[in-house]
């Protein structure tokens, strides 16, 4: 059994545009599941859909969604918000958003053991200092009596990390938690998750955009485009063997130090992300594709090119091979 | 390339925001109604808003018994039309509430913008001035002016419009700050752009929307003002038919006809509902646009 | 030949009102940056947010008068350019194509602007060189009518770099011009600025916090740590054999898309640079791994680094006590 398991999840706005079309994914206990997109492909959505915190006005609808094998579709608002921040975590990429200005650190962090196990004020402020030092916090005891902008952005993002760990959660949900840090400190926030992950065996779902972070931490991968996951595979497949077109477009962009020359042109994907309109057919990337058929104007098929490796396309698993060969 | 149902996701699509929003449409609707009395409805009632009719005093309006088409909105103590006095009030409203919002606006504009652009010692004076300004009370001096000089058309605009500029001087300067920060005026320097065409081709038109709203919320204070002081006698003159004094002349009548005091008090209460409706979906578009 | 942009001894202090008593607080955001770029090359600066990049960007456009030193570009005193020869001479694209576009105004009219500032080109004349810029960039007629908003990021961009070569400058700062967009974007973006500087012999200082765009467009690549450049070298060589340990870290801590890495330890420590507050003597030392007493004592000089560049640390003095050898820096790197 999974720890998170997502299956057909389907989000509208206001019936007009459909940000999640049917995404699938699982997160088991220990291990790293990254979701990566450009955006507007509705990973961030999804994240939230997954939390229950979608603003109001947008539908959610899923074949299956669980959480260590209990169904979270038919929770209550009351019972879903006793497990967030409890069980399951969430942390954002701008920590601002989360921590309340007008209160220390310290009485947000104690607030929420309080909250969620009645723990007595010493034994959470204590819990509070232990994680603080675990996030690599230094003096976490003059930090407690801090607030929120009197720590930098790095510290705010560790402070948001040991809040959310507060409750032991067995599943983190982290959307772009590095991506307004300097990369000194990304690599710093991304090390620590990766401990915390190893010494407490949490599930993390980490959206993101950057696919250096998800070769250097993910387990596997799905990548999103325009509401559905094109594919999905363990992290080393996807970076040797990509399958869909979208994927393989998105690994040329990148400036690799030592692969692309100076001043060569990147490989680069024309045109822009569509908005889908809800009852679309097709693939969505078929006006950006270099393969477009007829046939991607029809329901795709949803092919297996490998253990655990899946992808959304017309062409046949082997396509890529056979290219290369011909 | 097949698919002609993509919408690329940076274009808007379906009907505009301003149709959507049915507050906005409503004083949109209000506002042009009361616009449109004010500039055809004179010339559109047949009768004299200054014609005394004394044989036919207090005449009742039309839906209450033994009332006439002849008088739809019936006569007040003069035996004048009531209609033709409203509809020429709504003129009189609108005209101050315009003029002073022109008037005030432009001070307020012109002293917010240079305080936010320059800053330093210019936006030192500027705060100065609208600190100053702050802590006049309005209504006091706006009475001992009008008492002092007498009431007339001309100074109540001059009165209201050199008093009502604080807000346009707070919005303006705090919004050019934020657009003077902004990348799009550090290009147009780069570009080599004069200070004049900056301010006015960059910042001018992006504090635009910002203004619209205060100037809404300050028409309909000058409205109310003006109503107020016409209705202590220190406004418009008699005969005109100001709302404010339309409202004095029949509080004497109330009690025996209350439609005298009725019909300028709903008129007055409906067009500054209407200014503030609009002013608040104004205010709505902006938020909304702001946000992307 | 004369050097396309050349800065000389630039320092640039801010005063930051701390509240309505209390003193105000310095601020040395630039601190003494000399160095001069070639006529068509790249000189990218990267660096951590707070370190001066944007405001040295700021201080050789002509956006913020230097608290001391002077910017030469093409030879001339920005200080005292006109402003339209300022303008025909070095143009900015920068960072967030929402900000840097009038949202009240139409493509064509920005694209315009800075021809209409100039005061001198006929109107048909500045049409049909708007045209043709915006063809240049990959943009249609059409979308010349539109407004920024309804563009996407990418194509802000474009529009930004329109109105940044419509007065055929010889030299473009970009200030983080694509670390607002998504990648497959940015590679877009990248793809033309390189493609206009061959084709239009333009000269670029680049700035960017990523590593691996800069070594992607730098031809010589200057590192920024609190307001003071701590390397320079010629692109290869920087990216080869770091001599700063401070680059070392940088370098180290890019994420490339190669699986099976993990995340590197960077070994920076938690204290973070402060520009209200900068250490004596070398001012990385609070962070530096390798940092030993003379570091905090005595700020080092220049030395020079193999590749014909330098670096300011004091493990670069052949003479210094304590110091590793040349060799053993290298390895490490």
């Amino acid at each position: 059994m999974s720890l998170l398991e997502v299956r057909g999840l389907r989000v509208t706005f206001g019936g007009r545009t459909a940000a999640v079309r049917g995404a699938s994914l699982s997160v088991e206990k220990g291990e790293t599941h990254c979701l990566v997109g450009e955006s507007g492909c509705g990973k961030s959505v999804t994240a939230l859909a997954v939390m229950n915190l979608l603003a109001r006005g947008a539908r959610r609808e899923a074949e299956a969604l669980s959480f260590a094998g209990q169904d979270l579709r038919h929770l209550s608002d009351r019972e879903m918000s006793r497990l967030r921040g409890d069980r399951m975590a969430m942390i954002f990429q701008e920590p601002m958003t989360s921590l309340n200005p007008a209160y220390t650190i310290g009485s947000q962090m104690t607030e929420v053991l309080r909250r969620h196990r009645g723990a007595p004020r010493a034994r959470a402020a204590e819990r509070a200092a232990e994680l603080l030092a675990r996030v690599g916090i230094t003096a976490p005891g003059m930090r407690l009596g801090q607030y929120p902008h009197q720590l930098s952005g790095g510290l705010r993002q560790r402070v948001m990390i040991a809040m959310a760990l507060m409750c032991d959660p067995e599943l983190l949900v982290a959307d772009e938690p590095t991506t307004a840090l300097d990369v000194t400190v990304q690599a710093q926030i991304l090390r620590l998750l990766a401990g915390l992950q190893r010494d407490l065996g949490l599930g993390i779902l980490l959206i993101t955009h950057d696919l250096g972070i998800v070769a250097r931490v993910a387990d596997r991968v799905s990548v999103m485009y325009a509401g559905e996951v094109v594919e999905s595979a363990p992290t080393a497949q996807l970076f040797a063997a990509p399958r869909h077109p979208y994927t393989r477009g998105l690994l040329r962009c990148v400036p690799v130090p030592g692969k692309v020359r100076r001043d060569e042109p990147l490989g680069s994907i024309p045109g822009v992300v569509p908005r889908i309109p809800p009852g679309f057919r097709g693939c969505a990337f078929r006006d950006r594709c270099p393969h477009a058929a007829p046939a991607c104007a029809e329901a795709v098929p949803r092919q297996e090119a490998g253990p655990g490796h899946e992808f959304l396309c017309t062409l046949p698993p082997d396509w890529a091979l056979r290219e290369r060969a011909a | 390339m097949s698919g002609a149902v993509l919408v690329p996701a940076g274009a808007a699509g379906g009907a505009p925001r301003w149709l959507r929003s049915l507050g906005l449409a409503l004083g949109l609707l209000i506002v042009g109604l009361v616009a449109f009395a004010a500039v055809f409805g004179p010339s559109l009632v047949p009768h004299d808003p200054f014609a005394q009719d004394l044989g036919n005093r207090l005449a009742v309006p039309v839906w209450m018994e033994g009332g006439s088409w002849t008088h739809p909105l019936g006569t007040d103590q003069l035996g004048r039309d009531y209609l033709a006095r409203l509809v020429y009030g709504a003129r009189i409203s609108m005209v101050i509430g315009l003029a002073t919002v022109i008037a005030s606006g432009l001070i307020g504009t012109t002293l917010g913008v240079l305080g936010g652009f320059f800053g330093g010692r210019v936006d030192d004076a500027v705060l100065f001035v609208i600190t100053c300004r702050l802590s006049i009370p309005v209504v006091l001096v706006a009475l001992a002016v009008v008492g002092l000089m007498g009431s007339s058309f001309t100074l109540v605009i001059l009165v209201l419009g050199l008093l009502l500029w604080d807000r346009f001087a707070v919005v303006a300067r705090s919004t050019t700050m934020q657009v003077r920060n902004l990348d799009y005026v550090a290009a147009a320097w780069c570009a080599g752009a004069s200070r004049a065409a900056i301010l006015w081709r960059e910042v001018l038109p992006n504090i635009a929307t910002h203004l619209a709203v205060v100037a809404t919320l300050e028409m309909a204070l000058a409205i109310l003002l003006e109503a107020a002081l016409s209705f202590l006698g220190l406004g418009v003159p008699p005969p005109l038919p100001s709302w404010g004094l339309m409202i004095a002349e029949a509080k004497d009548y109330m009690f025996f006809s209350p439609w005298v005091i009725m019909i300028p008090g709903i008129a007055l209460f409906v067009l500054v509902f209407g200014i503030n409706l609009l002013g608040d979906g104004l205010r709505d578009m902006l938020g909304t646009q702001d946000a992307r | 030949m004369t050097a396309a942009i050349e800065v000389r001894g630039l320092r640039r202090v801010f005063r930051v009102r701390q509240g309505l008593f209390a003193p105000p607080r310095q601020v040395v955001a630039v601190d003494g940056v000399s160095f001069a770029v070639p006529a068509g090359s790249v000189l990218g600066v990267v660096g951590e947010s707070g370190c001066g990049k944007s405001t040295l960007a700021r201080l050789i456009l002509g956006l913020l008068p230097p608290t001391e030193g002077e910017v030469l570009v093409d030879g001339r005193r920005l200080s005292e350019m006109d402003r339209r020869a300022r303008a025909r001479l070095i143009q900015p694209v920068f960072q967030d194509p929402f900000a840097s576009l009038n949202p009240r105004r139409r493509v064509k009219d920005i694209v315009a602007m800075p021809l209409v500032a100039q005061g001198s080109v006929p109107a048909a004349e500045a049409a049909r060189r708007v045209a043709e810029m915006l063809e240049r960039v990959g943009l249609s007629q059409e979308q010349g009518e539109r407004f920024p908003a309804q563009l996407s990021g990418g194509q802000r961009q474009r529009v930004a770099i329109a109105r940044a070569l419509v007065l055929r400058p010889r030299i473009v700062v970009c200030d983080e011009p694509t670390s607002a967009l998504d990648v497959s974007v940015q590679a877009q973006i990248l793809n033309l600025l390189a493609e206009l500087r061959r084709d239009l012999g333009l000269t670029y200082l680049f700035i960017s916090h990523n590593l691996a765009v800069v070594e992607h467009v730098a031809s010589e690549v200057a590192v920024m740590y609190l307001g003071r450049i701590v390397e320079r070298n010629e692109s290869e060589a920087l990216f080869r054999a770091p001599a700063h340990p401070y680059t070392r870290a940088l370098l180290a801590s890019v994420l490339t898309p190669e699986p099976g890495l993990g995340v590197p330890d960077v070994g920076l420590g938690d204290t973070l640079p402060d520009p209200a507050n900068i250490p004596p003597g070398c001012r990385f030392h609070p962070r530096c791994p390798q940092a030993f007493g003379r570091c905090p004592a005595e700020a080092p000089a220049a030395w020079p680094a193999a590749g014909g560049g330098f670096a300011e640390c004091h493990l670069l003095d052949p003479a210094a006590p304590g110091a590793a050898p040349r060799e053993a820096l290298r390895q490490e790197a």
